[in-house]
């Protein structure tokens, strides 16, 4: 470790969980595991995210807080998101990877 | 050993000194499976892939384990050169991850060199929507449209004015750093900035020079009155990671 290893002398300034997802979802190297988690694409993950069943602290604590700057979510004071993640939330697939 | 193996990254054998203490996927303890120079970044798999897949569609359970995975991505990172790995990727035990470090050892070889002395720099512009909201439809309704259609025009005119300095801003930077990568651009609903997100970019540039870009980054931002800016990082090269690349630059 010298003085000049930039990780440690800056910050992650200005990221978001945004950020974190679209490389570990979307970027990253994709090699073969035995194992295949079937992930969300990032698309559909905006779509969910808007339908997030979430309570406000957790949500506020994960740095999203776009509904307060909403009108049409945030007239109504501090109500919680509706719920309609599970109805449009694809199934999990897990498949095992013929080695 | 039969235990599933997480794996987080691929990259140089480490002191183990390094990666004590460091935790991953459900507190896992993190370490090592070395072949020759190479090593994965793993640690024991959650139990149940399954679960681990329904856990995966739930946006708060997400968030924790993607949040996990960058992290031991970004401490290994810190510390030596690392091909990072797509969050998800498990193995049966260590002997398969080592068969992989083995098989696809002159690829890890070729993208480490280079990617060895680099920082990936996230660079995202904004544009800022400028135009005044028309006014309520009053007592004219034709003077409303007017107002809508001349509002329209200049939204036109200023998208393109912003599209021409994302270009300039863009080609200045990828001149600079050694490669670069495009991201989709982030919705508002997503990221919760303000604006529109119009370039959501990715640069590859020498650990050494990073505050250098930085600046520069800022000061292009600065002659570009329509975007705002905004400049992530230093991340592991998350978007450098597909083998051919090298043939681009």
């Amino acid at each position: 470790m010298t003085d000049s290893n930039p990780w440690l002398t800056s910050q992650r300034q200005g990221s978001n969980l945004a950020d974190v997802l679209e490389r570990v979802l979307d970027k990253g190297l994709v090699i073969a595991g035995d194992i295949k988690i079937c992930l969300l694409d990032i698309e559909l993950l905006t779509i969910k995210l808007r339908l997030l069943v979430a309570s406000v602290d957790k949500a506020r604590e994960m740095g999203i807080d776009w509904w307060e700057h909403d009108p049409s979510l945030s007239s109504g004071g501090r109500r919680p998101l509706v719920a309609e993640t599970e109805q449009i939330s694809v199934p999990a697939r897990v498949e095992e990877v013929p080695s | 050993m039969t235990a599933p193996r997480y794996a987080y990254a691929v990259g140089r054998v480490l002191d183990p000194a390094d990666l004590a203490g460091l935790v991953g996927i459900d507190g896992a303890e993190v370490c090592q499976v070395a072949h020759r120079e190479l090593a994965a970044v793993v640690s024991a798999a959650p139990p149940d892939e399954a679960a681990l897949g329904a856990r995966l569609e739930r946006l708060d359970e997400l968030a924790v384990v993607a949040e996990a995975h960058h992290s031991v991505v970004a401490a290994v990172a810190a510390r030596t050169v690392v091909v990072p790995l797509r969050l998800g990727t498990i193995y049966r035990d260590e002997d398969r991850v080592r068969e992989l470090l083995r098989e696809r050892y002159e690829g890890f070889e070729a993208l480490l060199a280079r990617l060895a002395g680099t920082v990936e720099v996230g660079v995202k512009l904004y544009a800022q929507d400028r135009s005044p909201a028309p006014a309520a439809p009053g007592a004219s309704g034709r003077a409303y449209l007017l107002q809508l259609s001349q509002r329209h025009r200049r939204r036109e005119q200023e998208w393109q004015e912003a599209a021409a300095a994302v270009e300039r801003v863009d080609t200045a930077l990828g001149a600079y750093a050694l490669d670069s990568s495009r991201h989709r651009p982030q919705p508002a609903q997503l990221s919760g900035a303000a604006g529109e997100n119009v370039l959501n970019a990715a640069y590859l540039v020498p650990a050494g020079r990073l505050a250098e870009f930085g600046e520069l980054a800022e000061r292009l931002a600065l002659g570009e009155p329509l975007l705002r800016i905004e400049v992530t990082g230093p991340w592991a090269p998350y978007s450098f990671t597909e083998p051919d690349r090298g043939d681009r630059t």
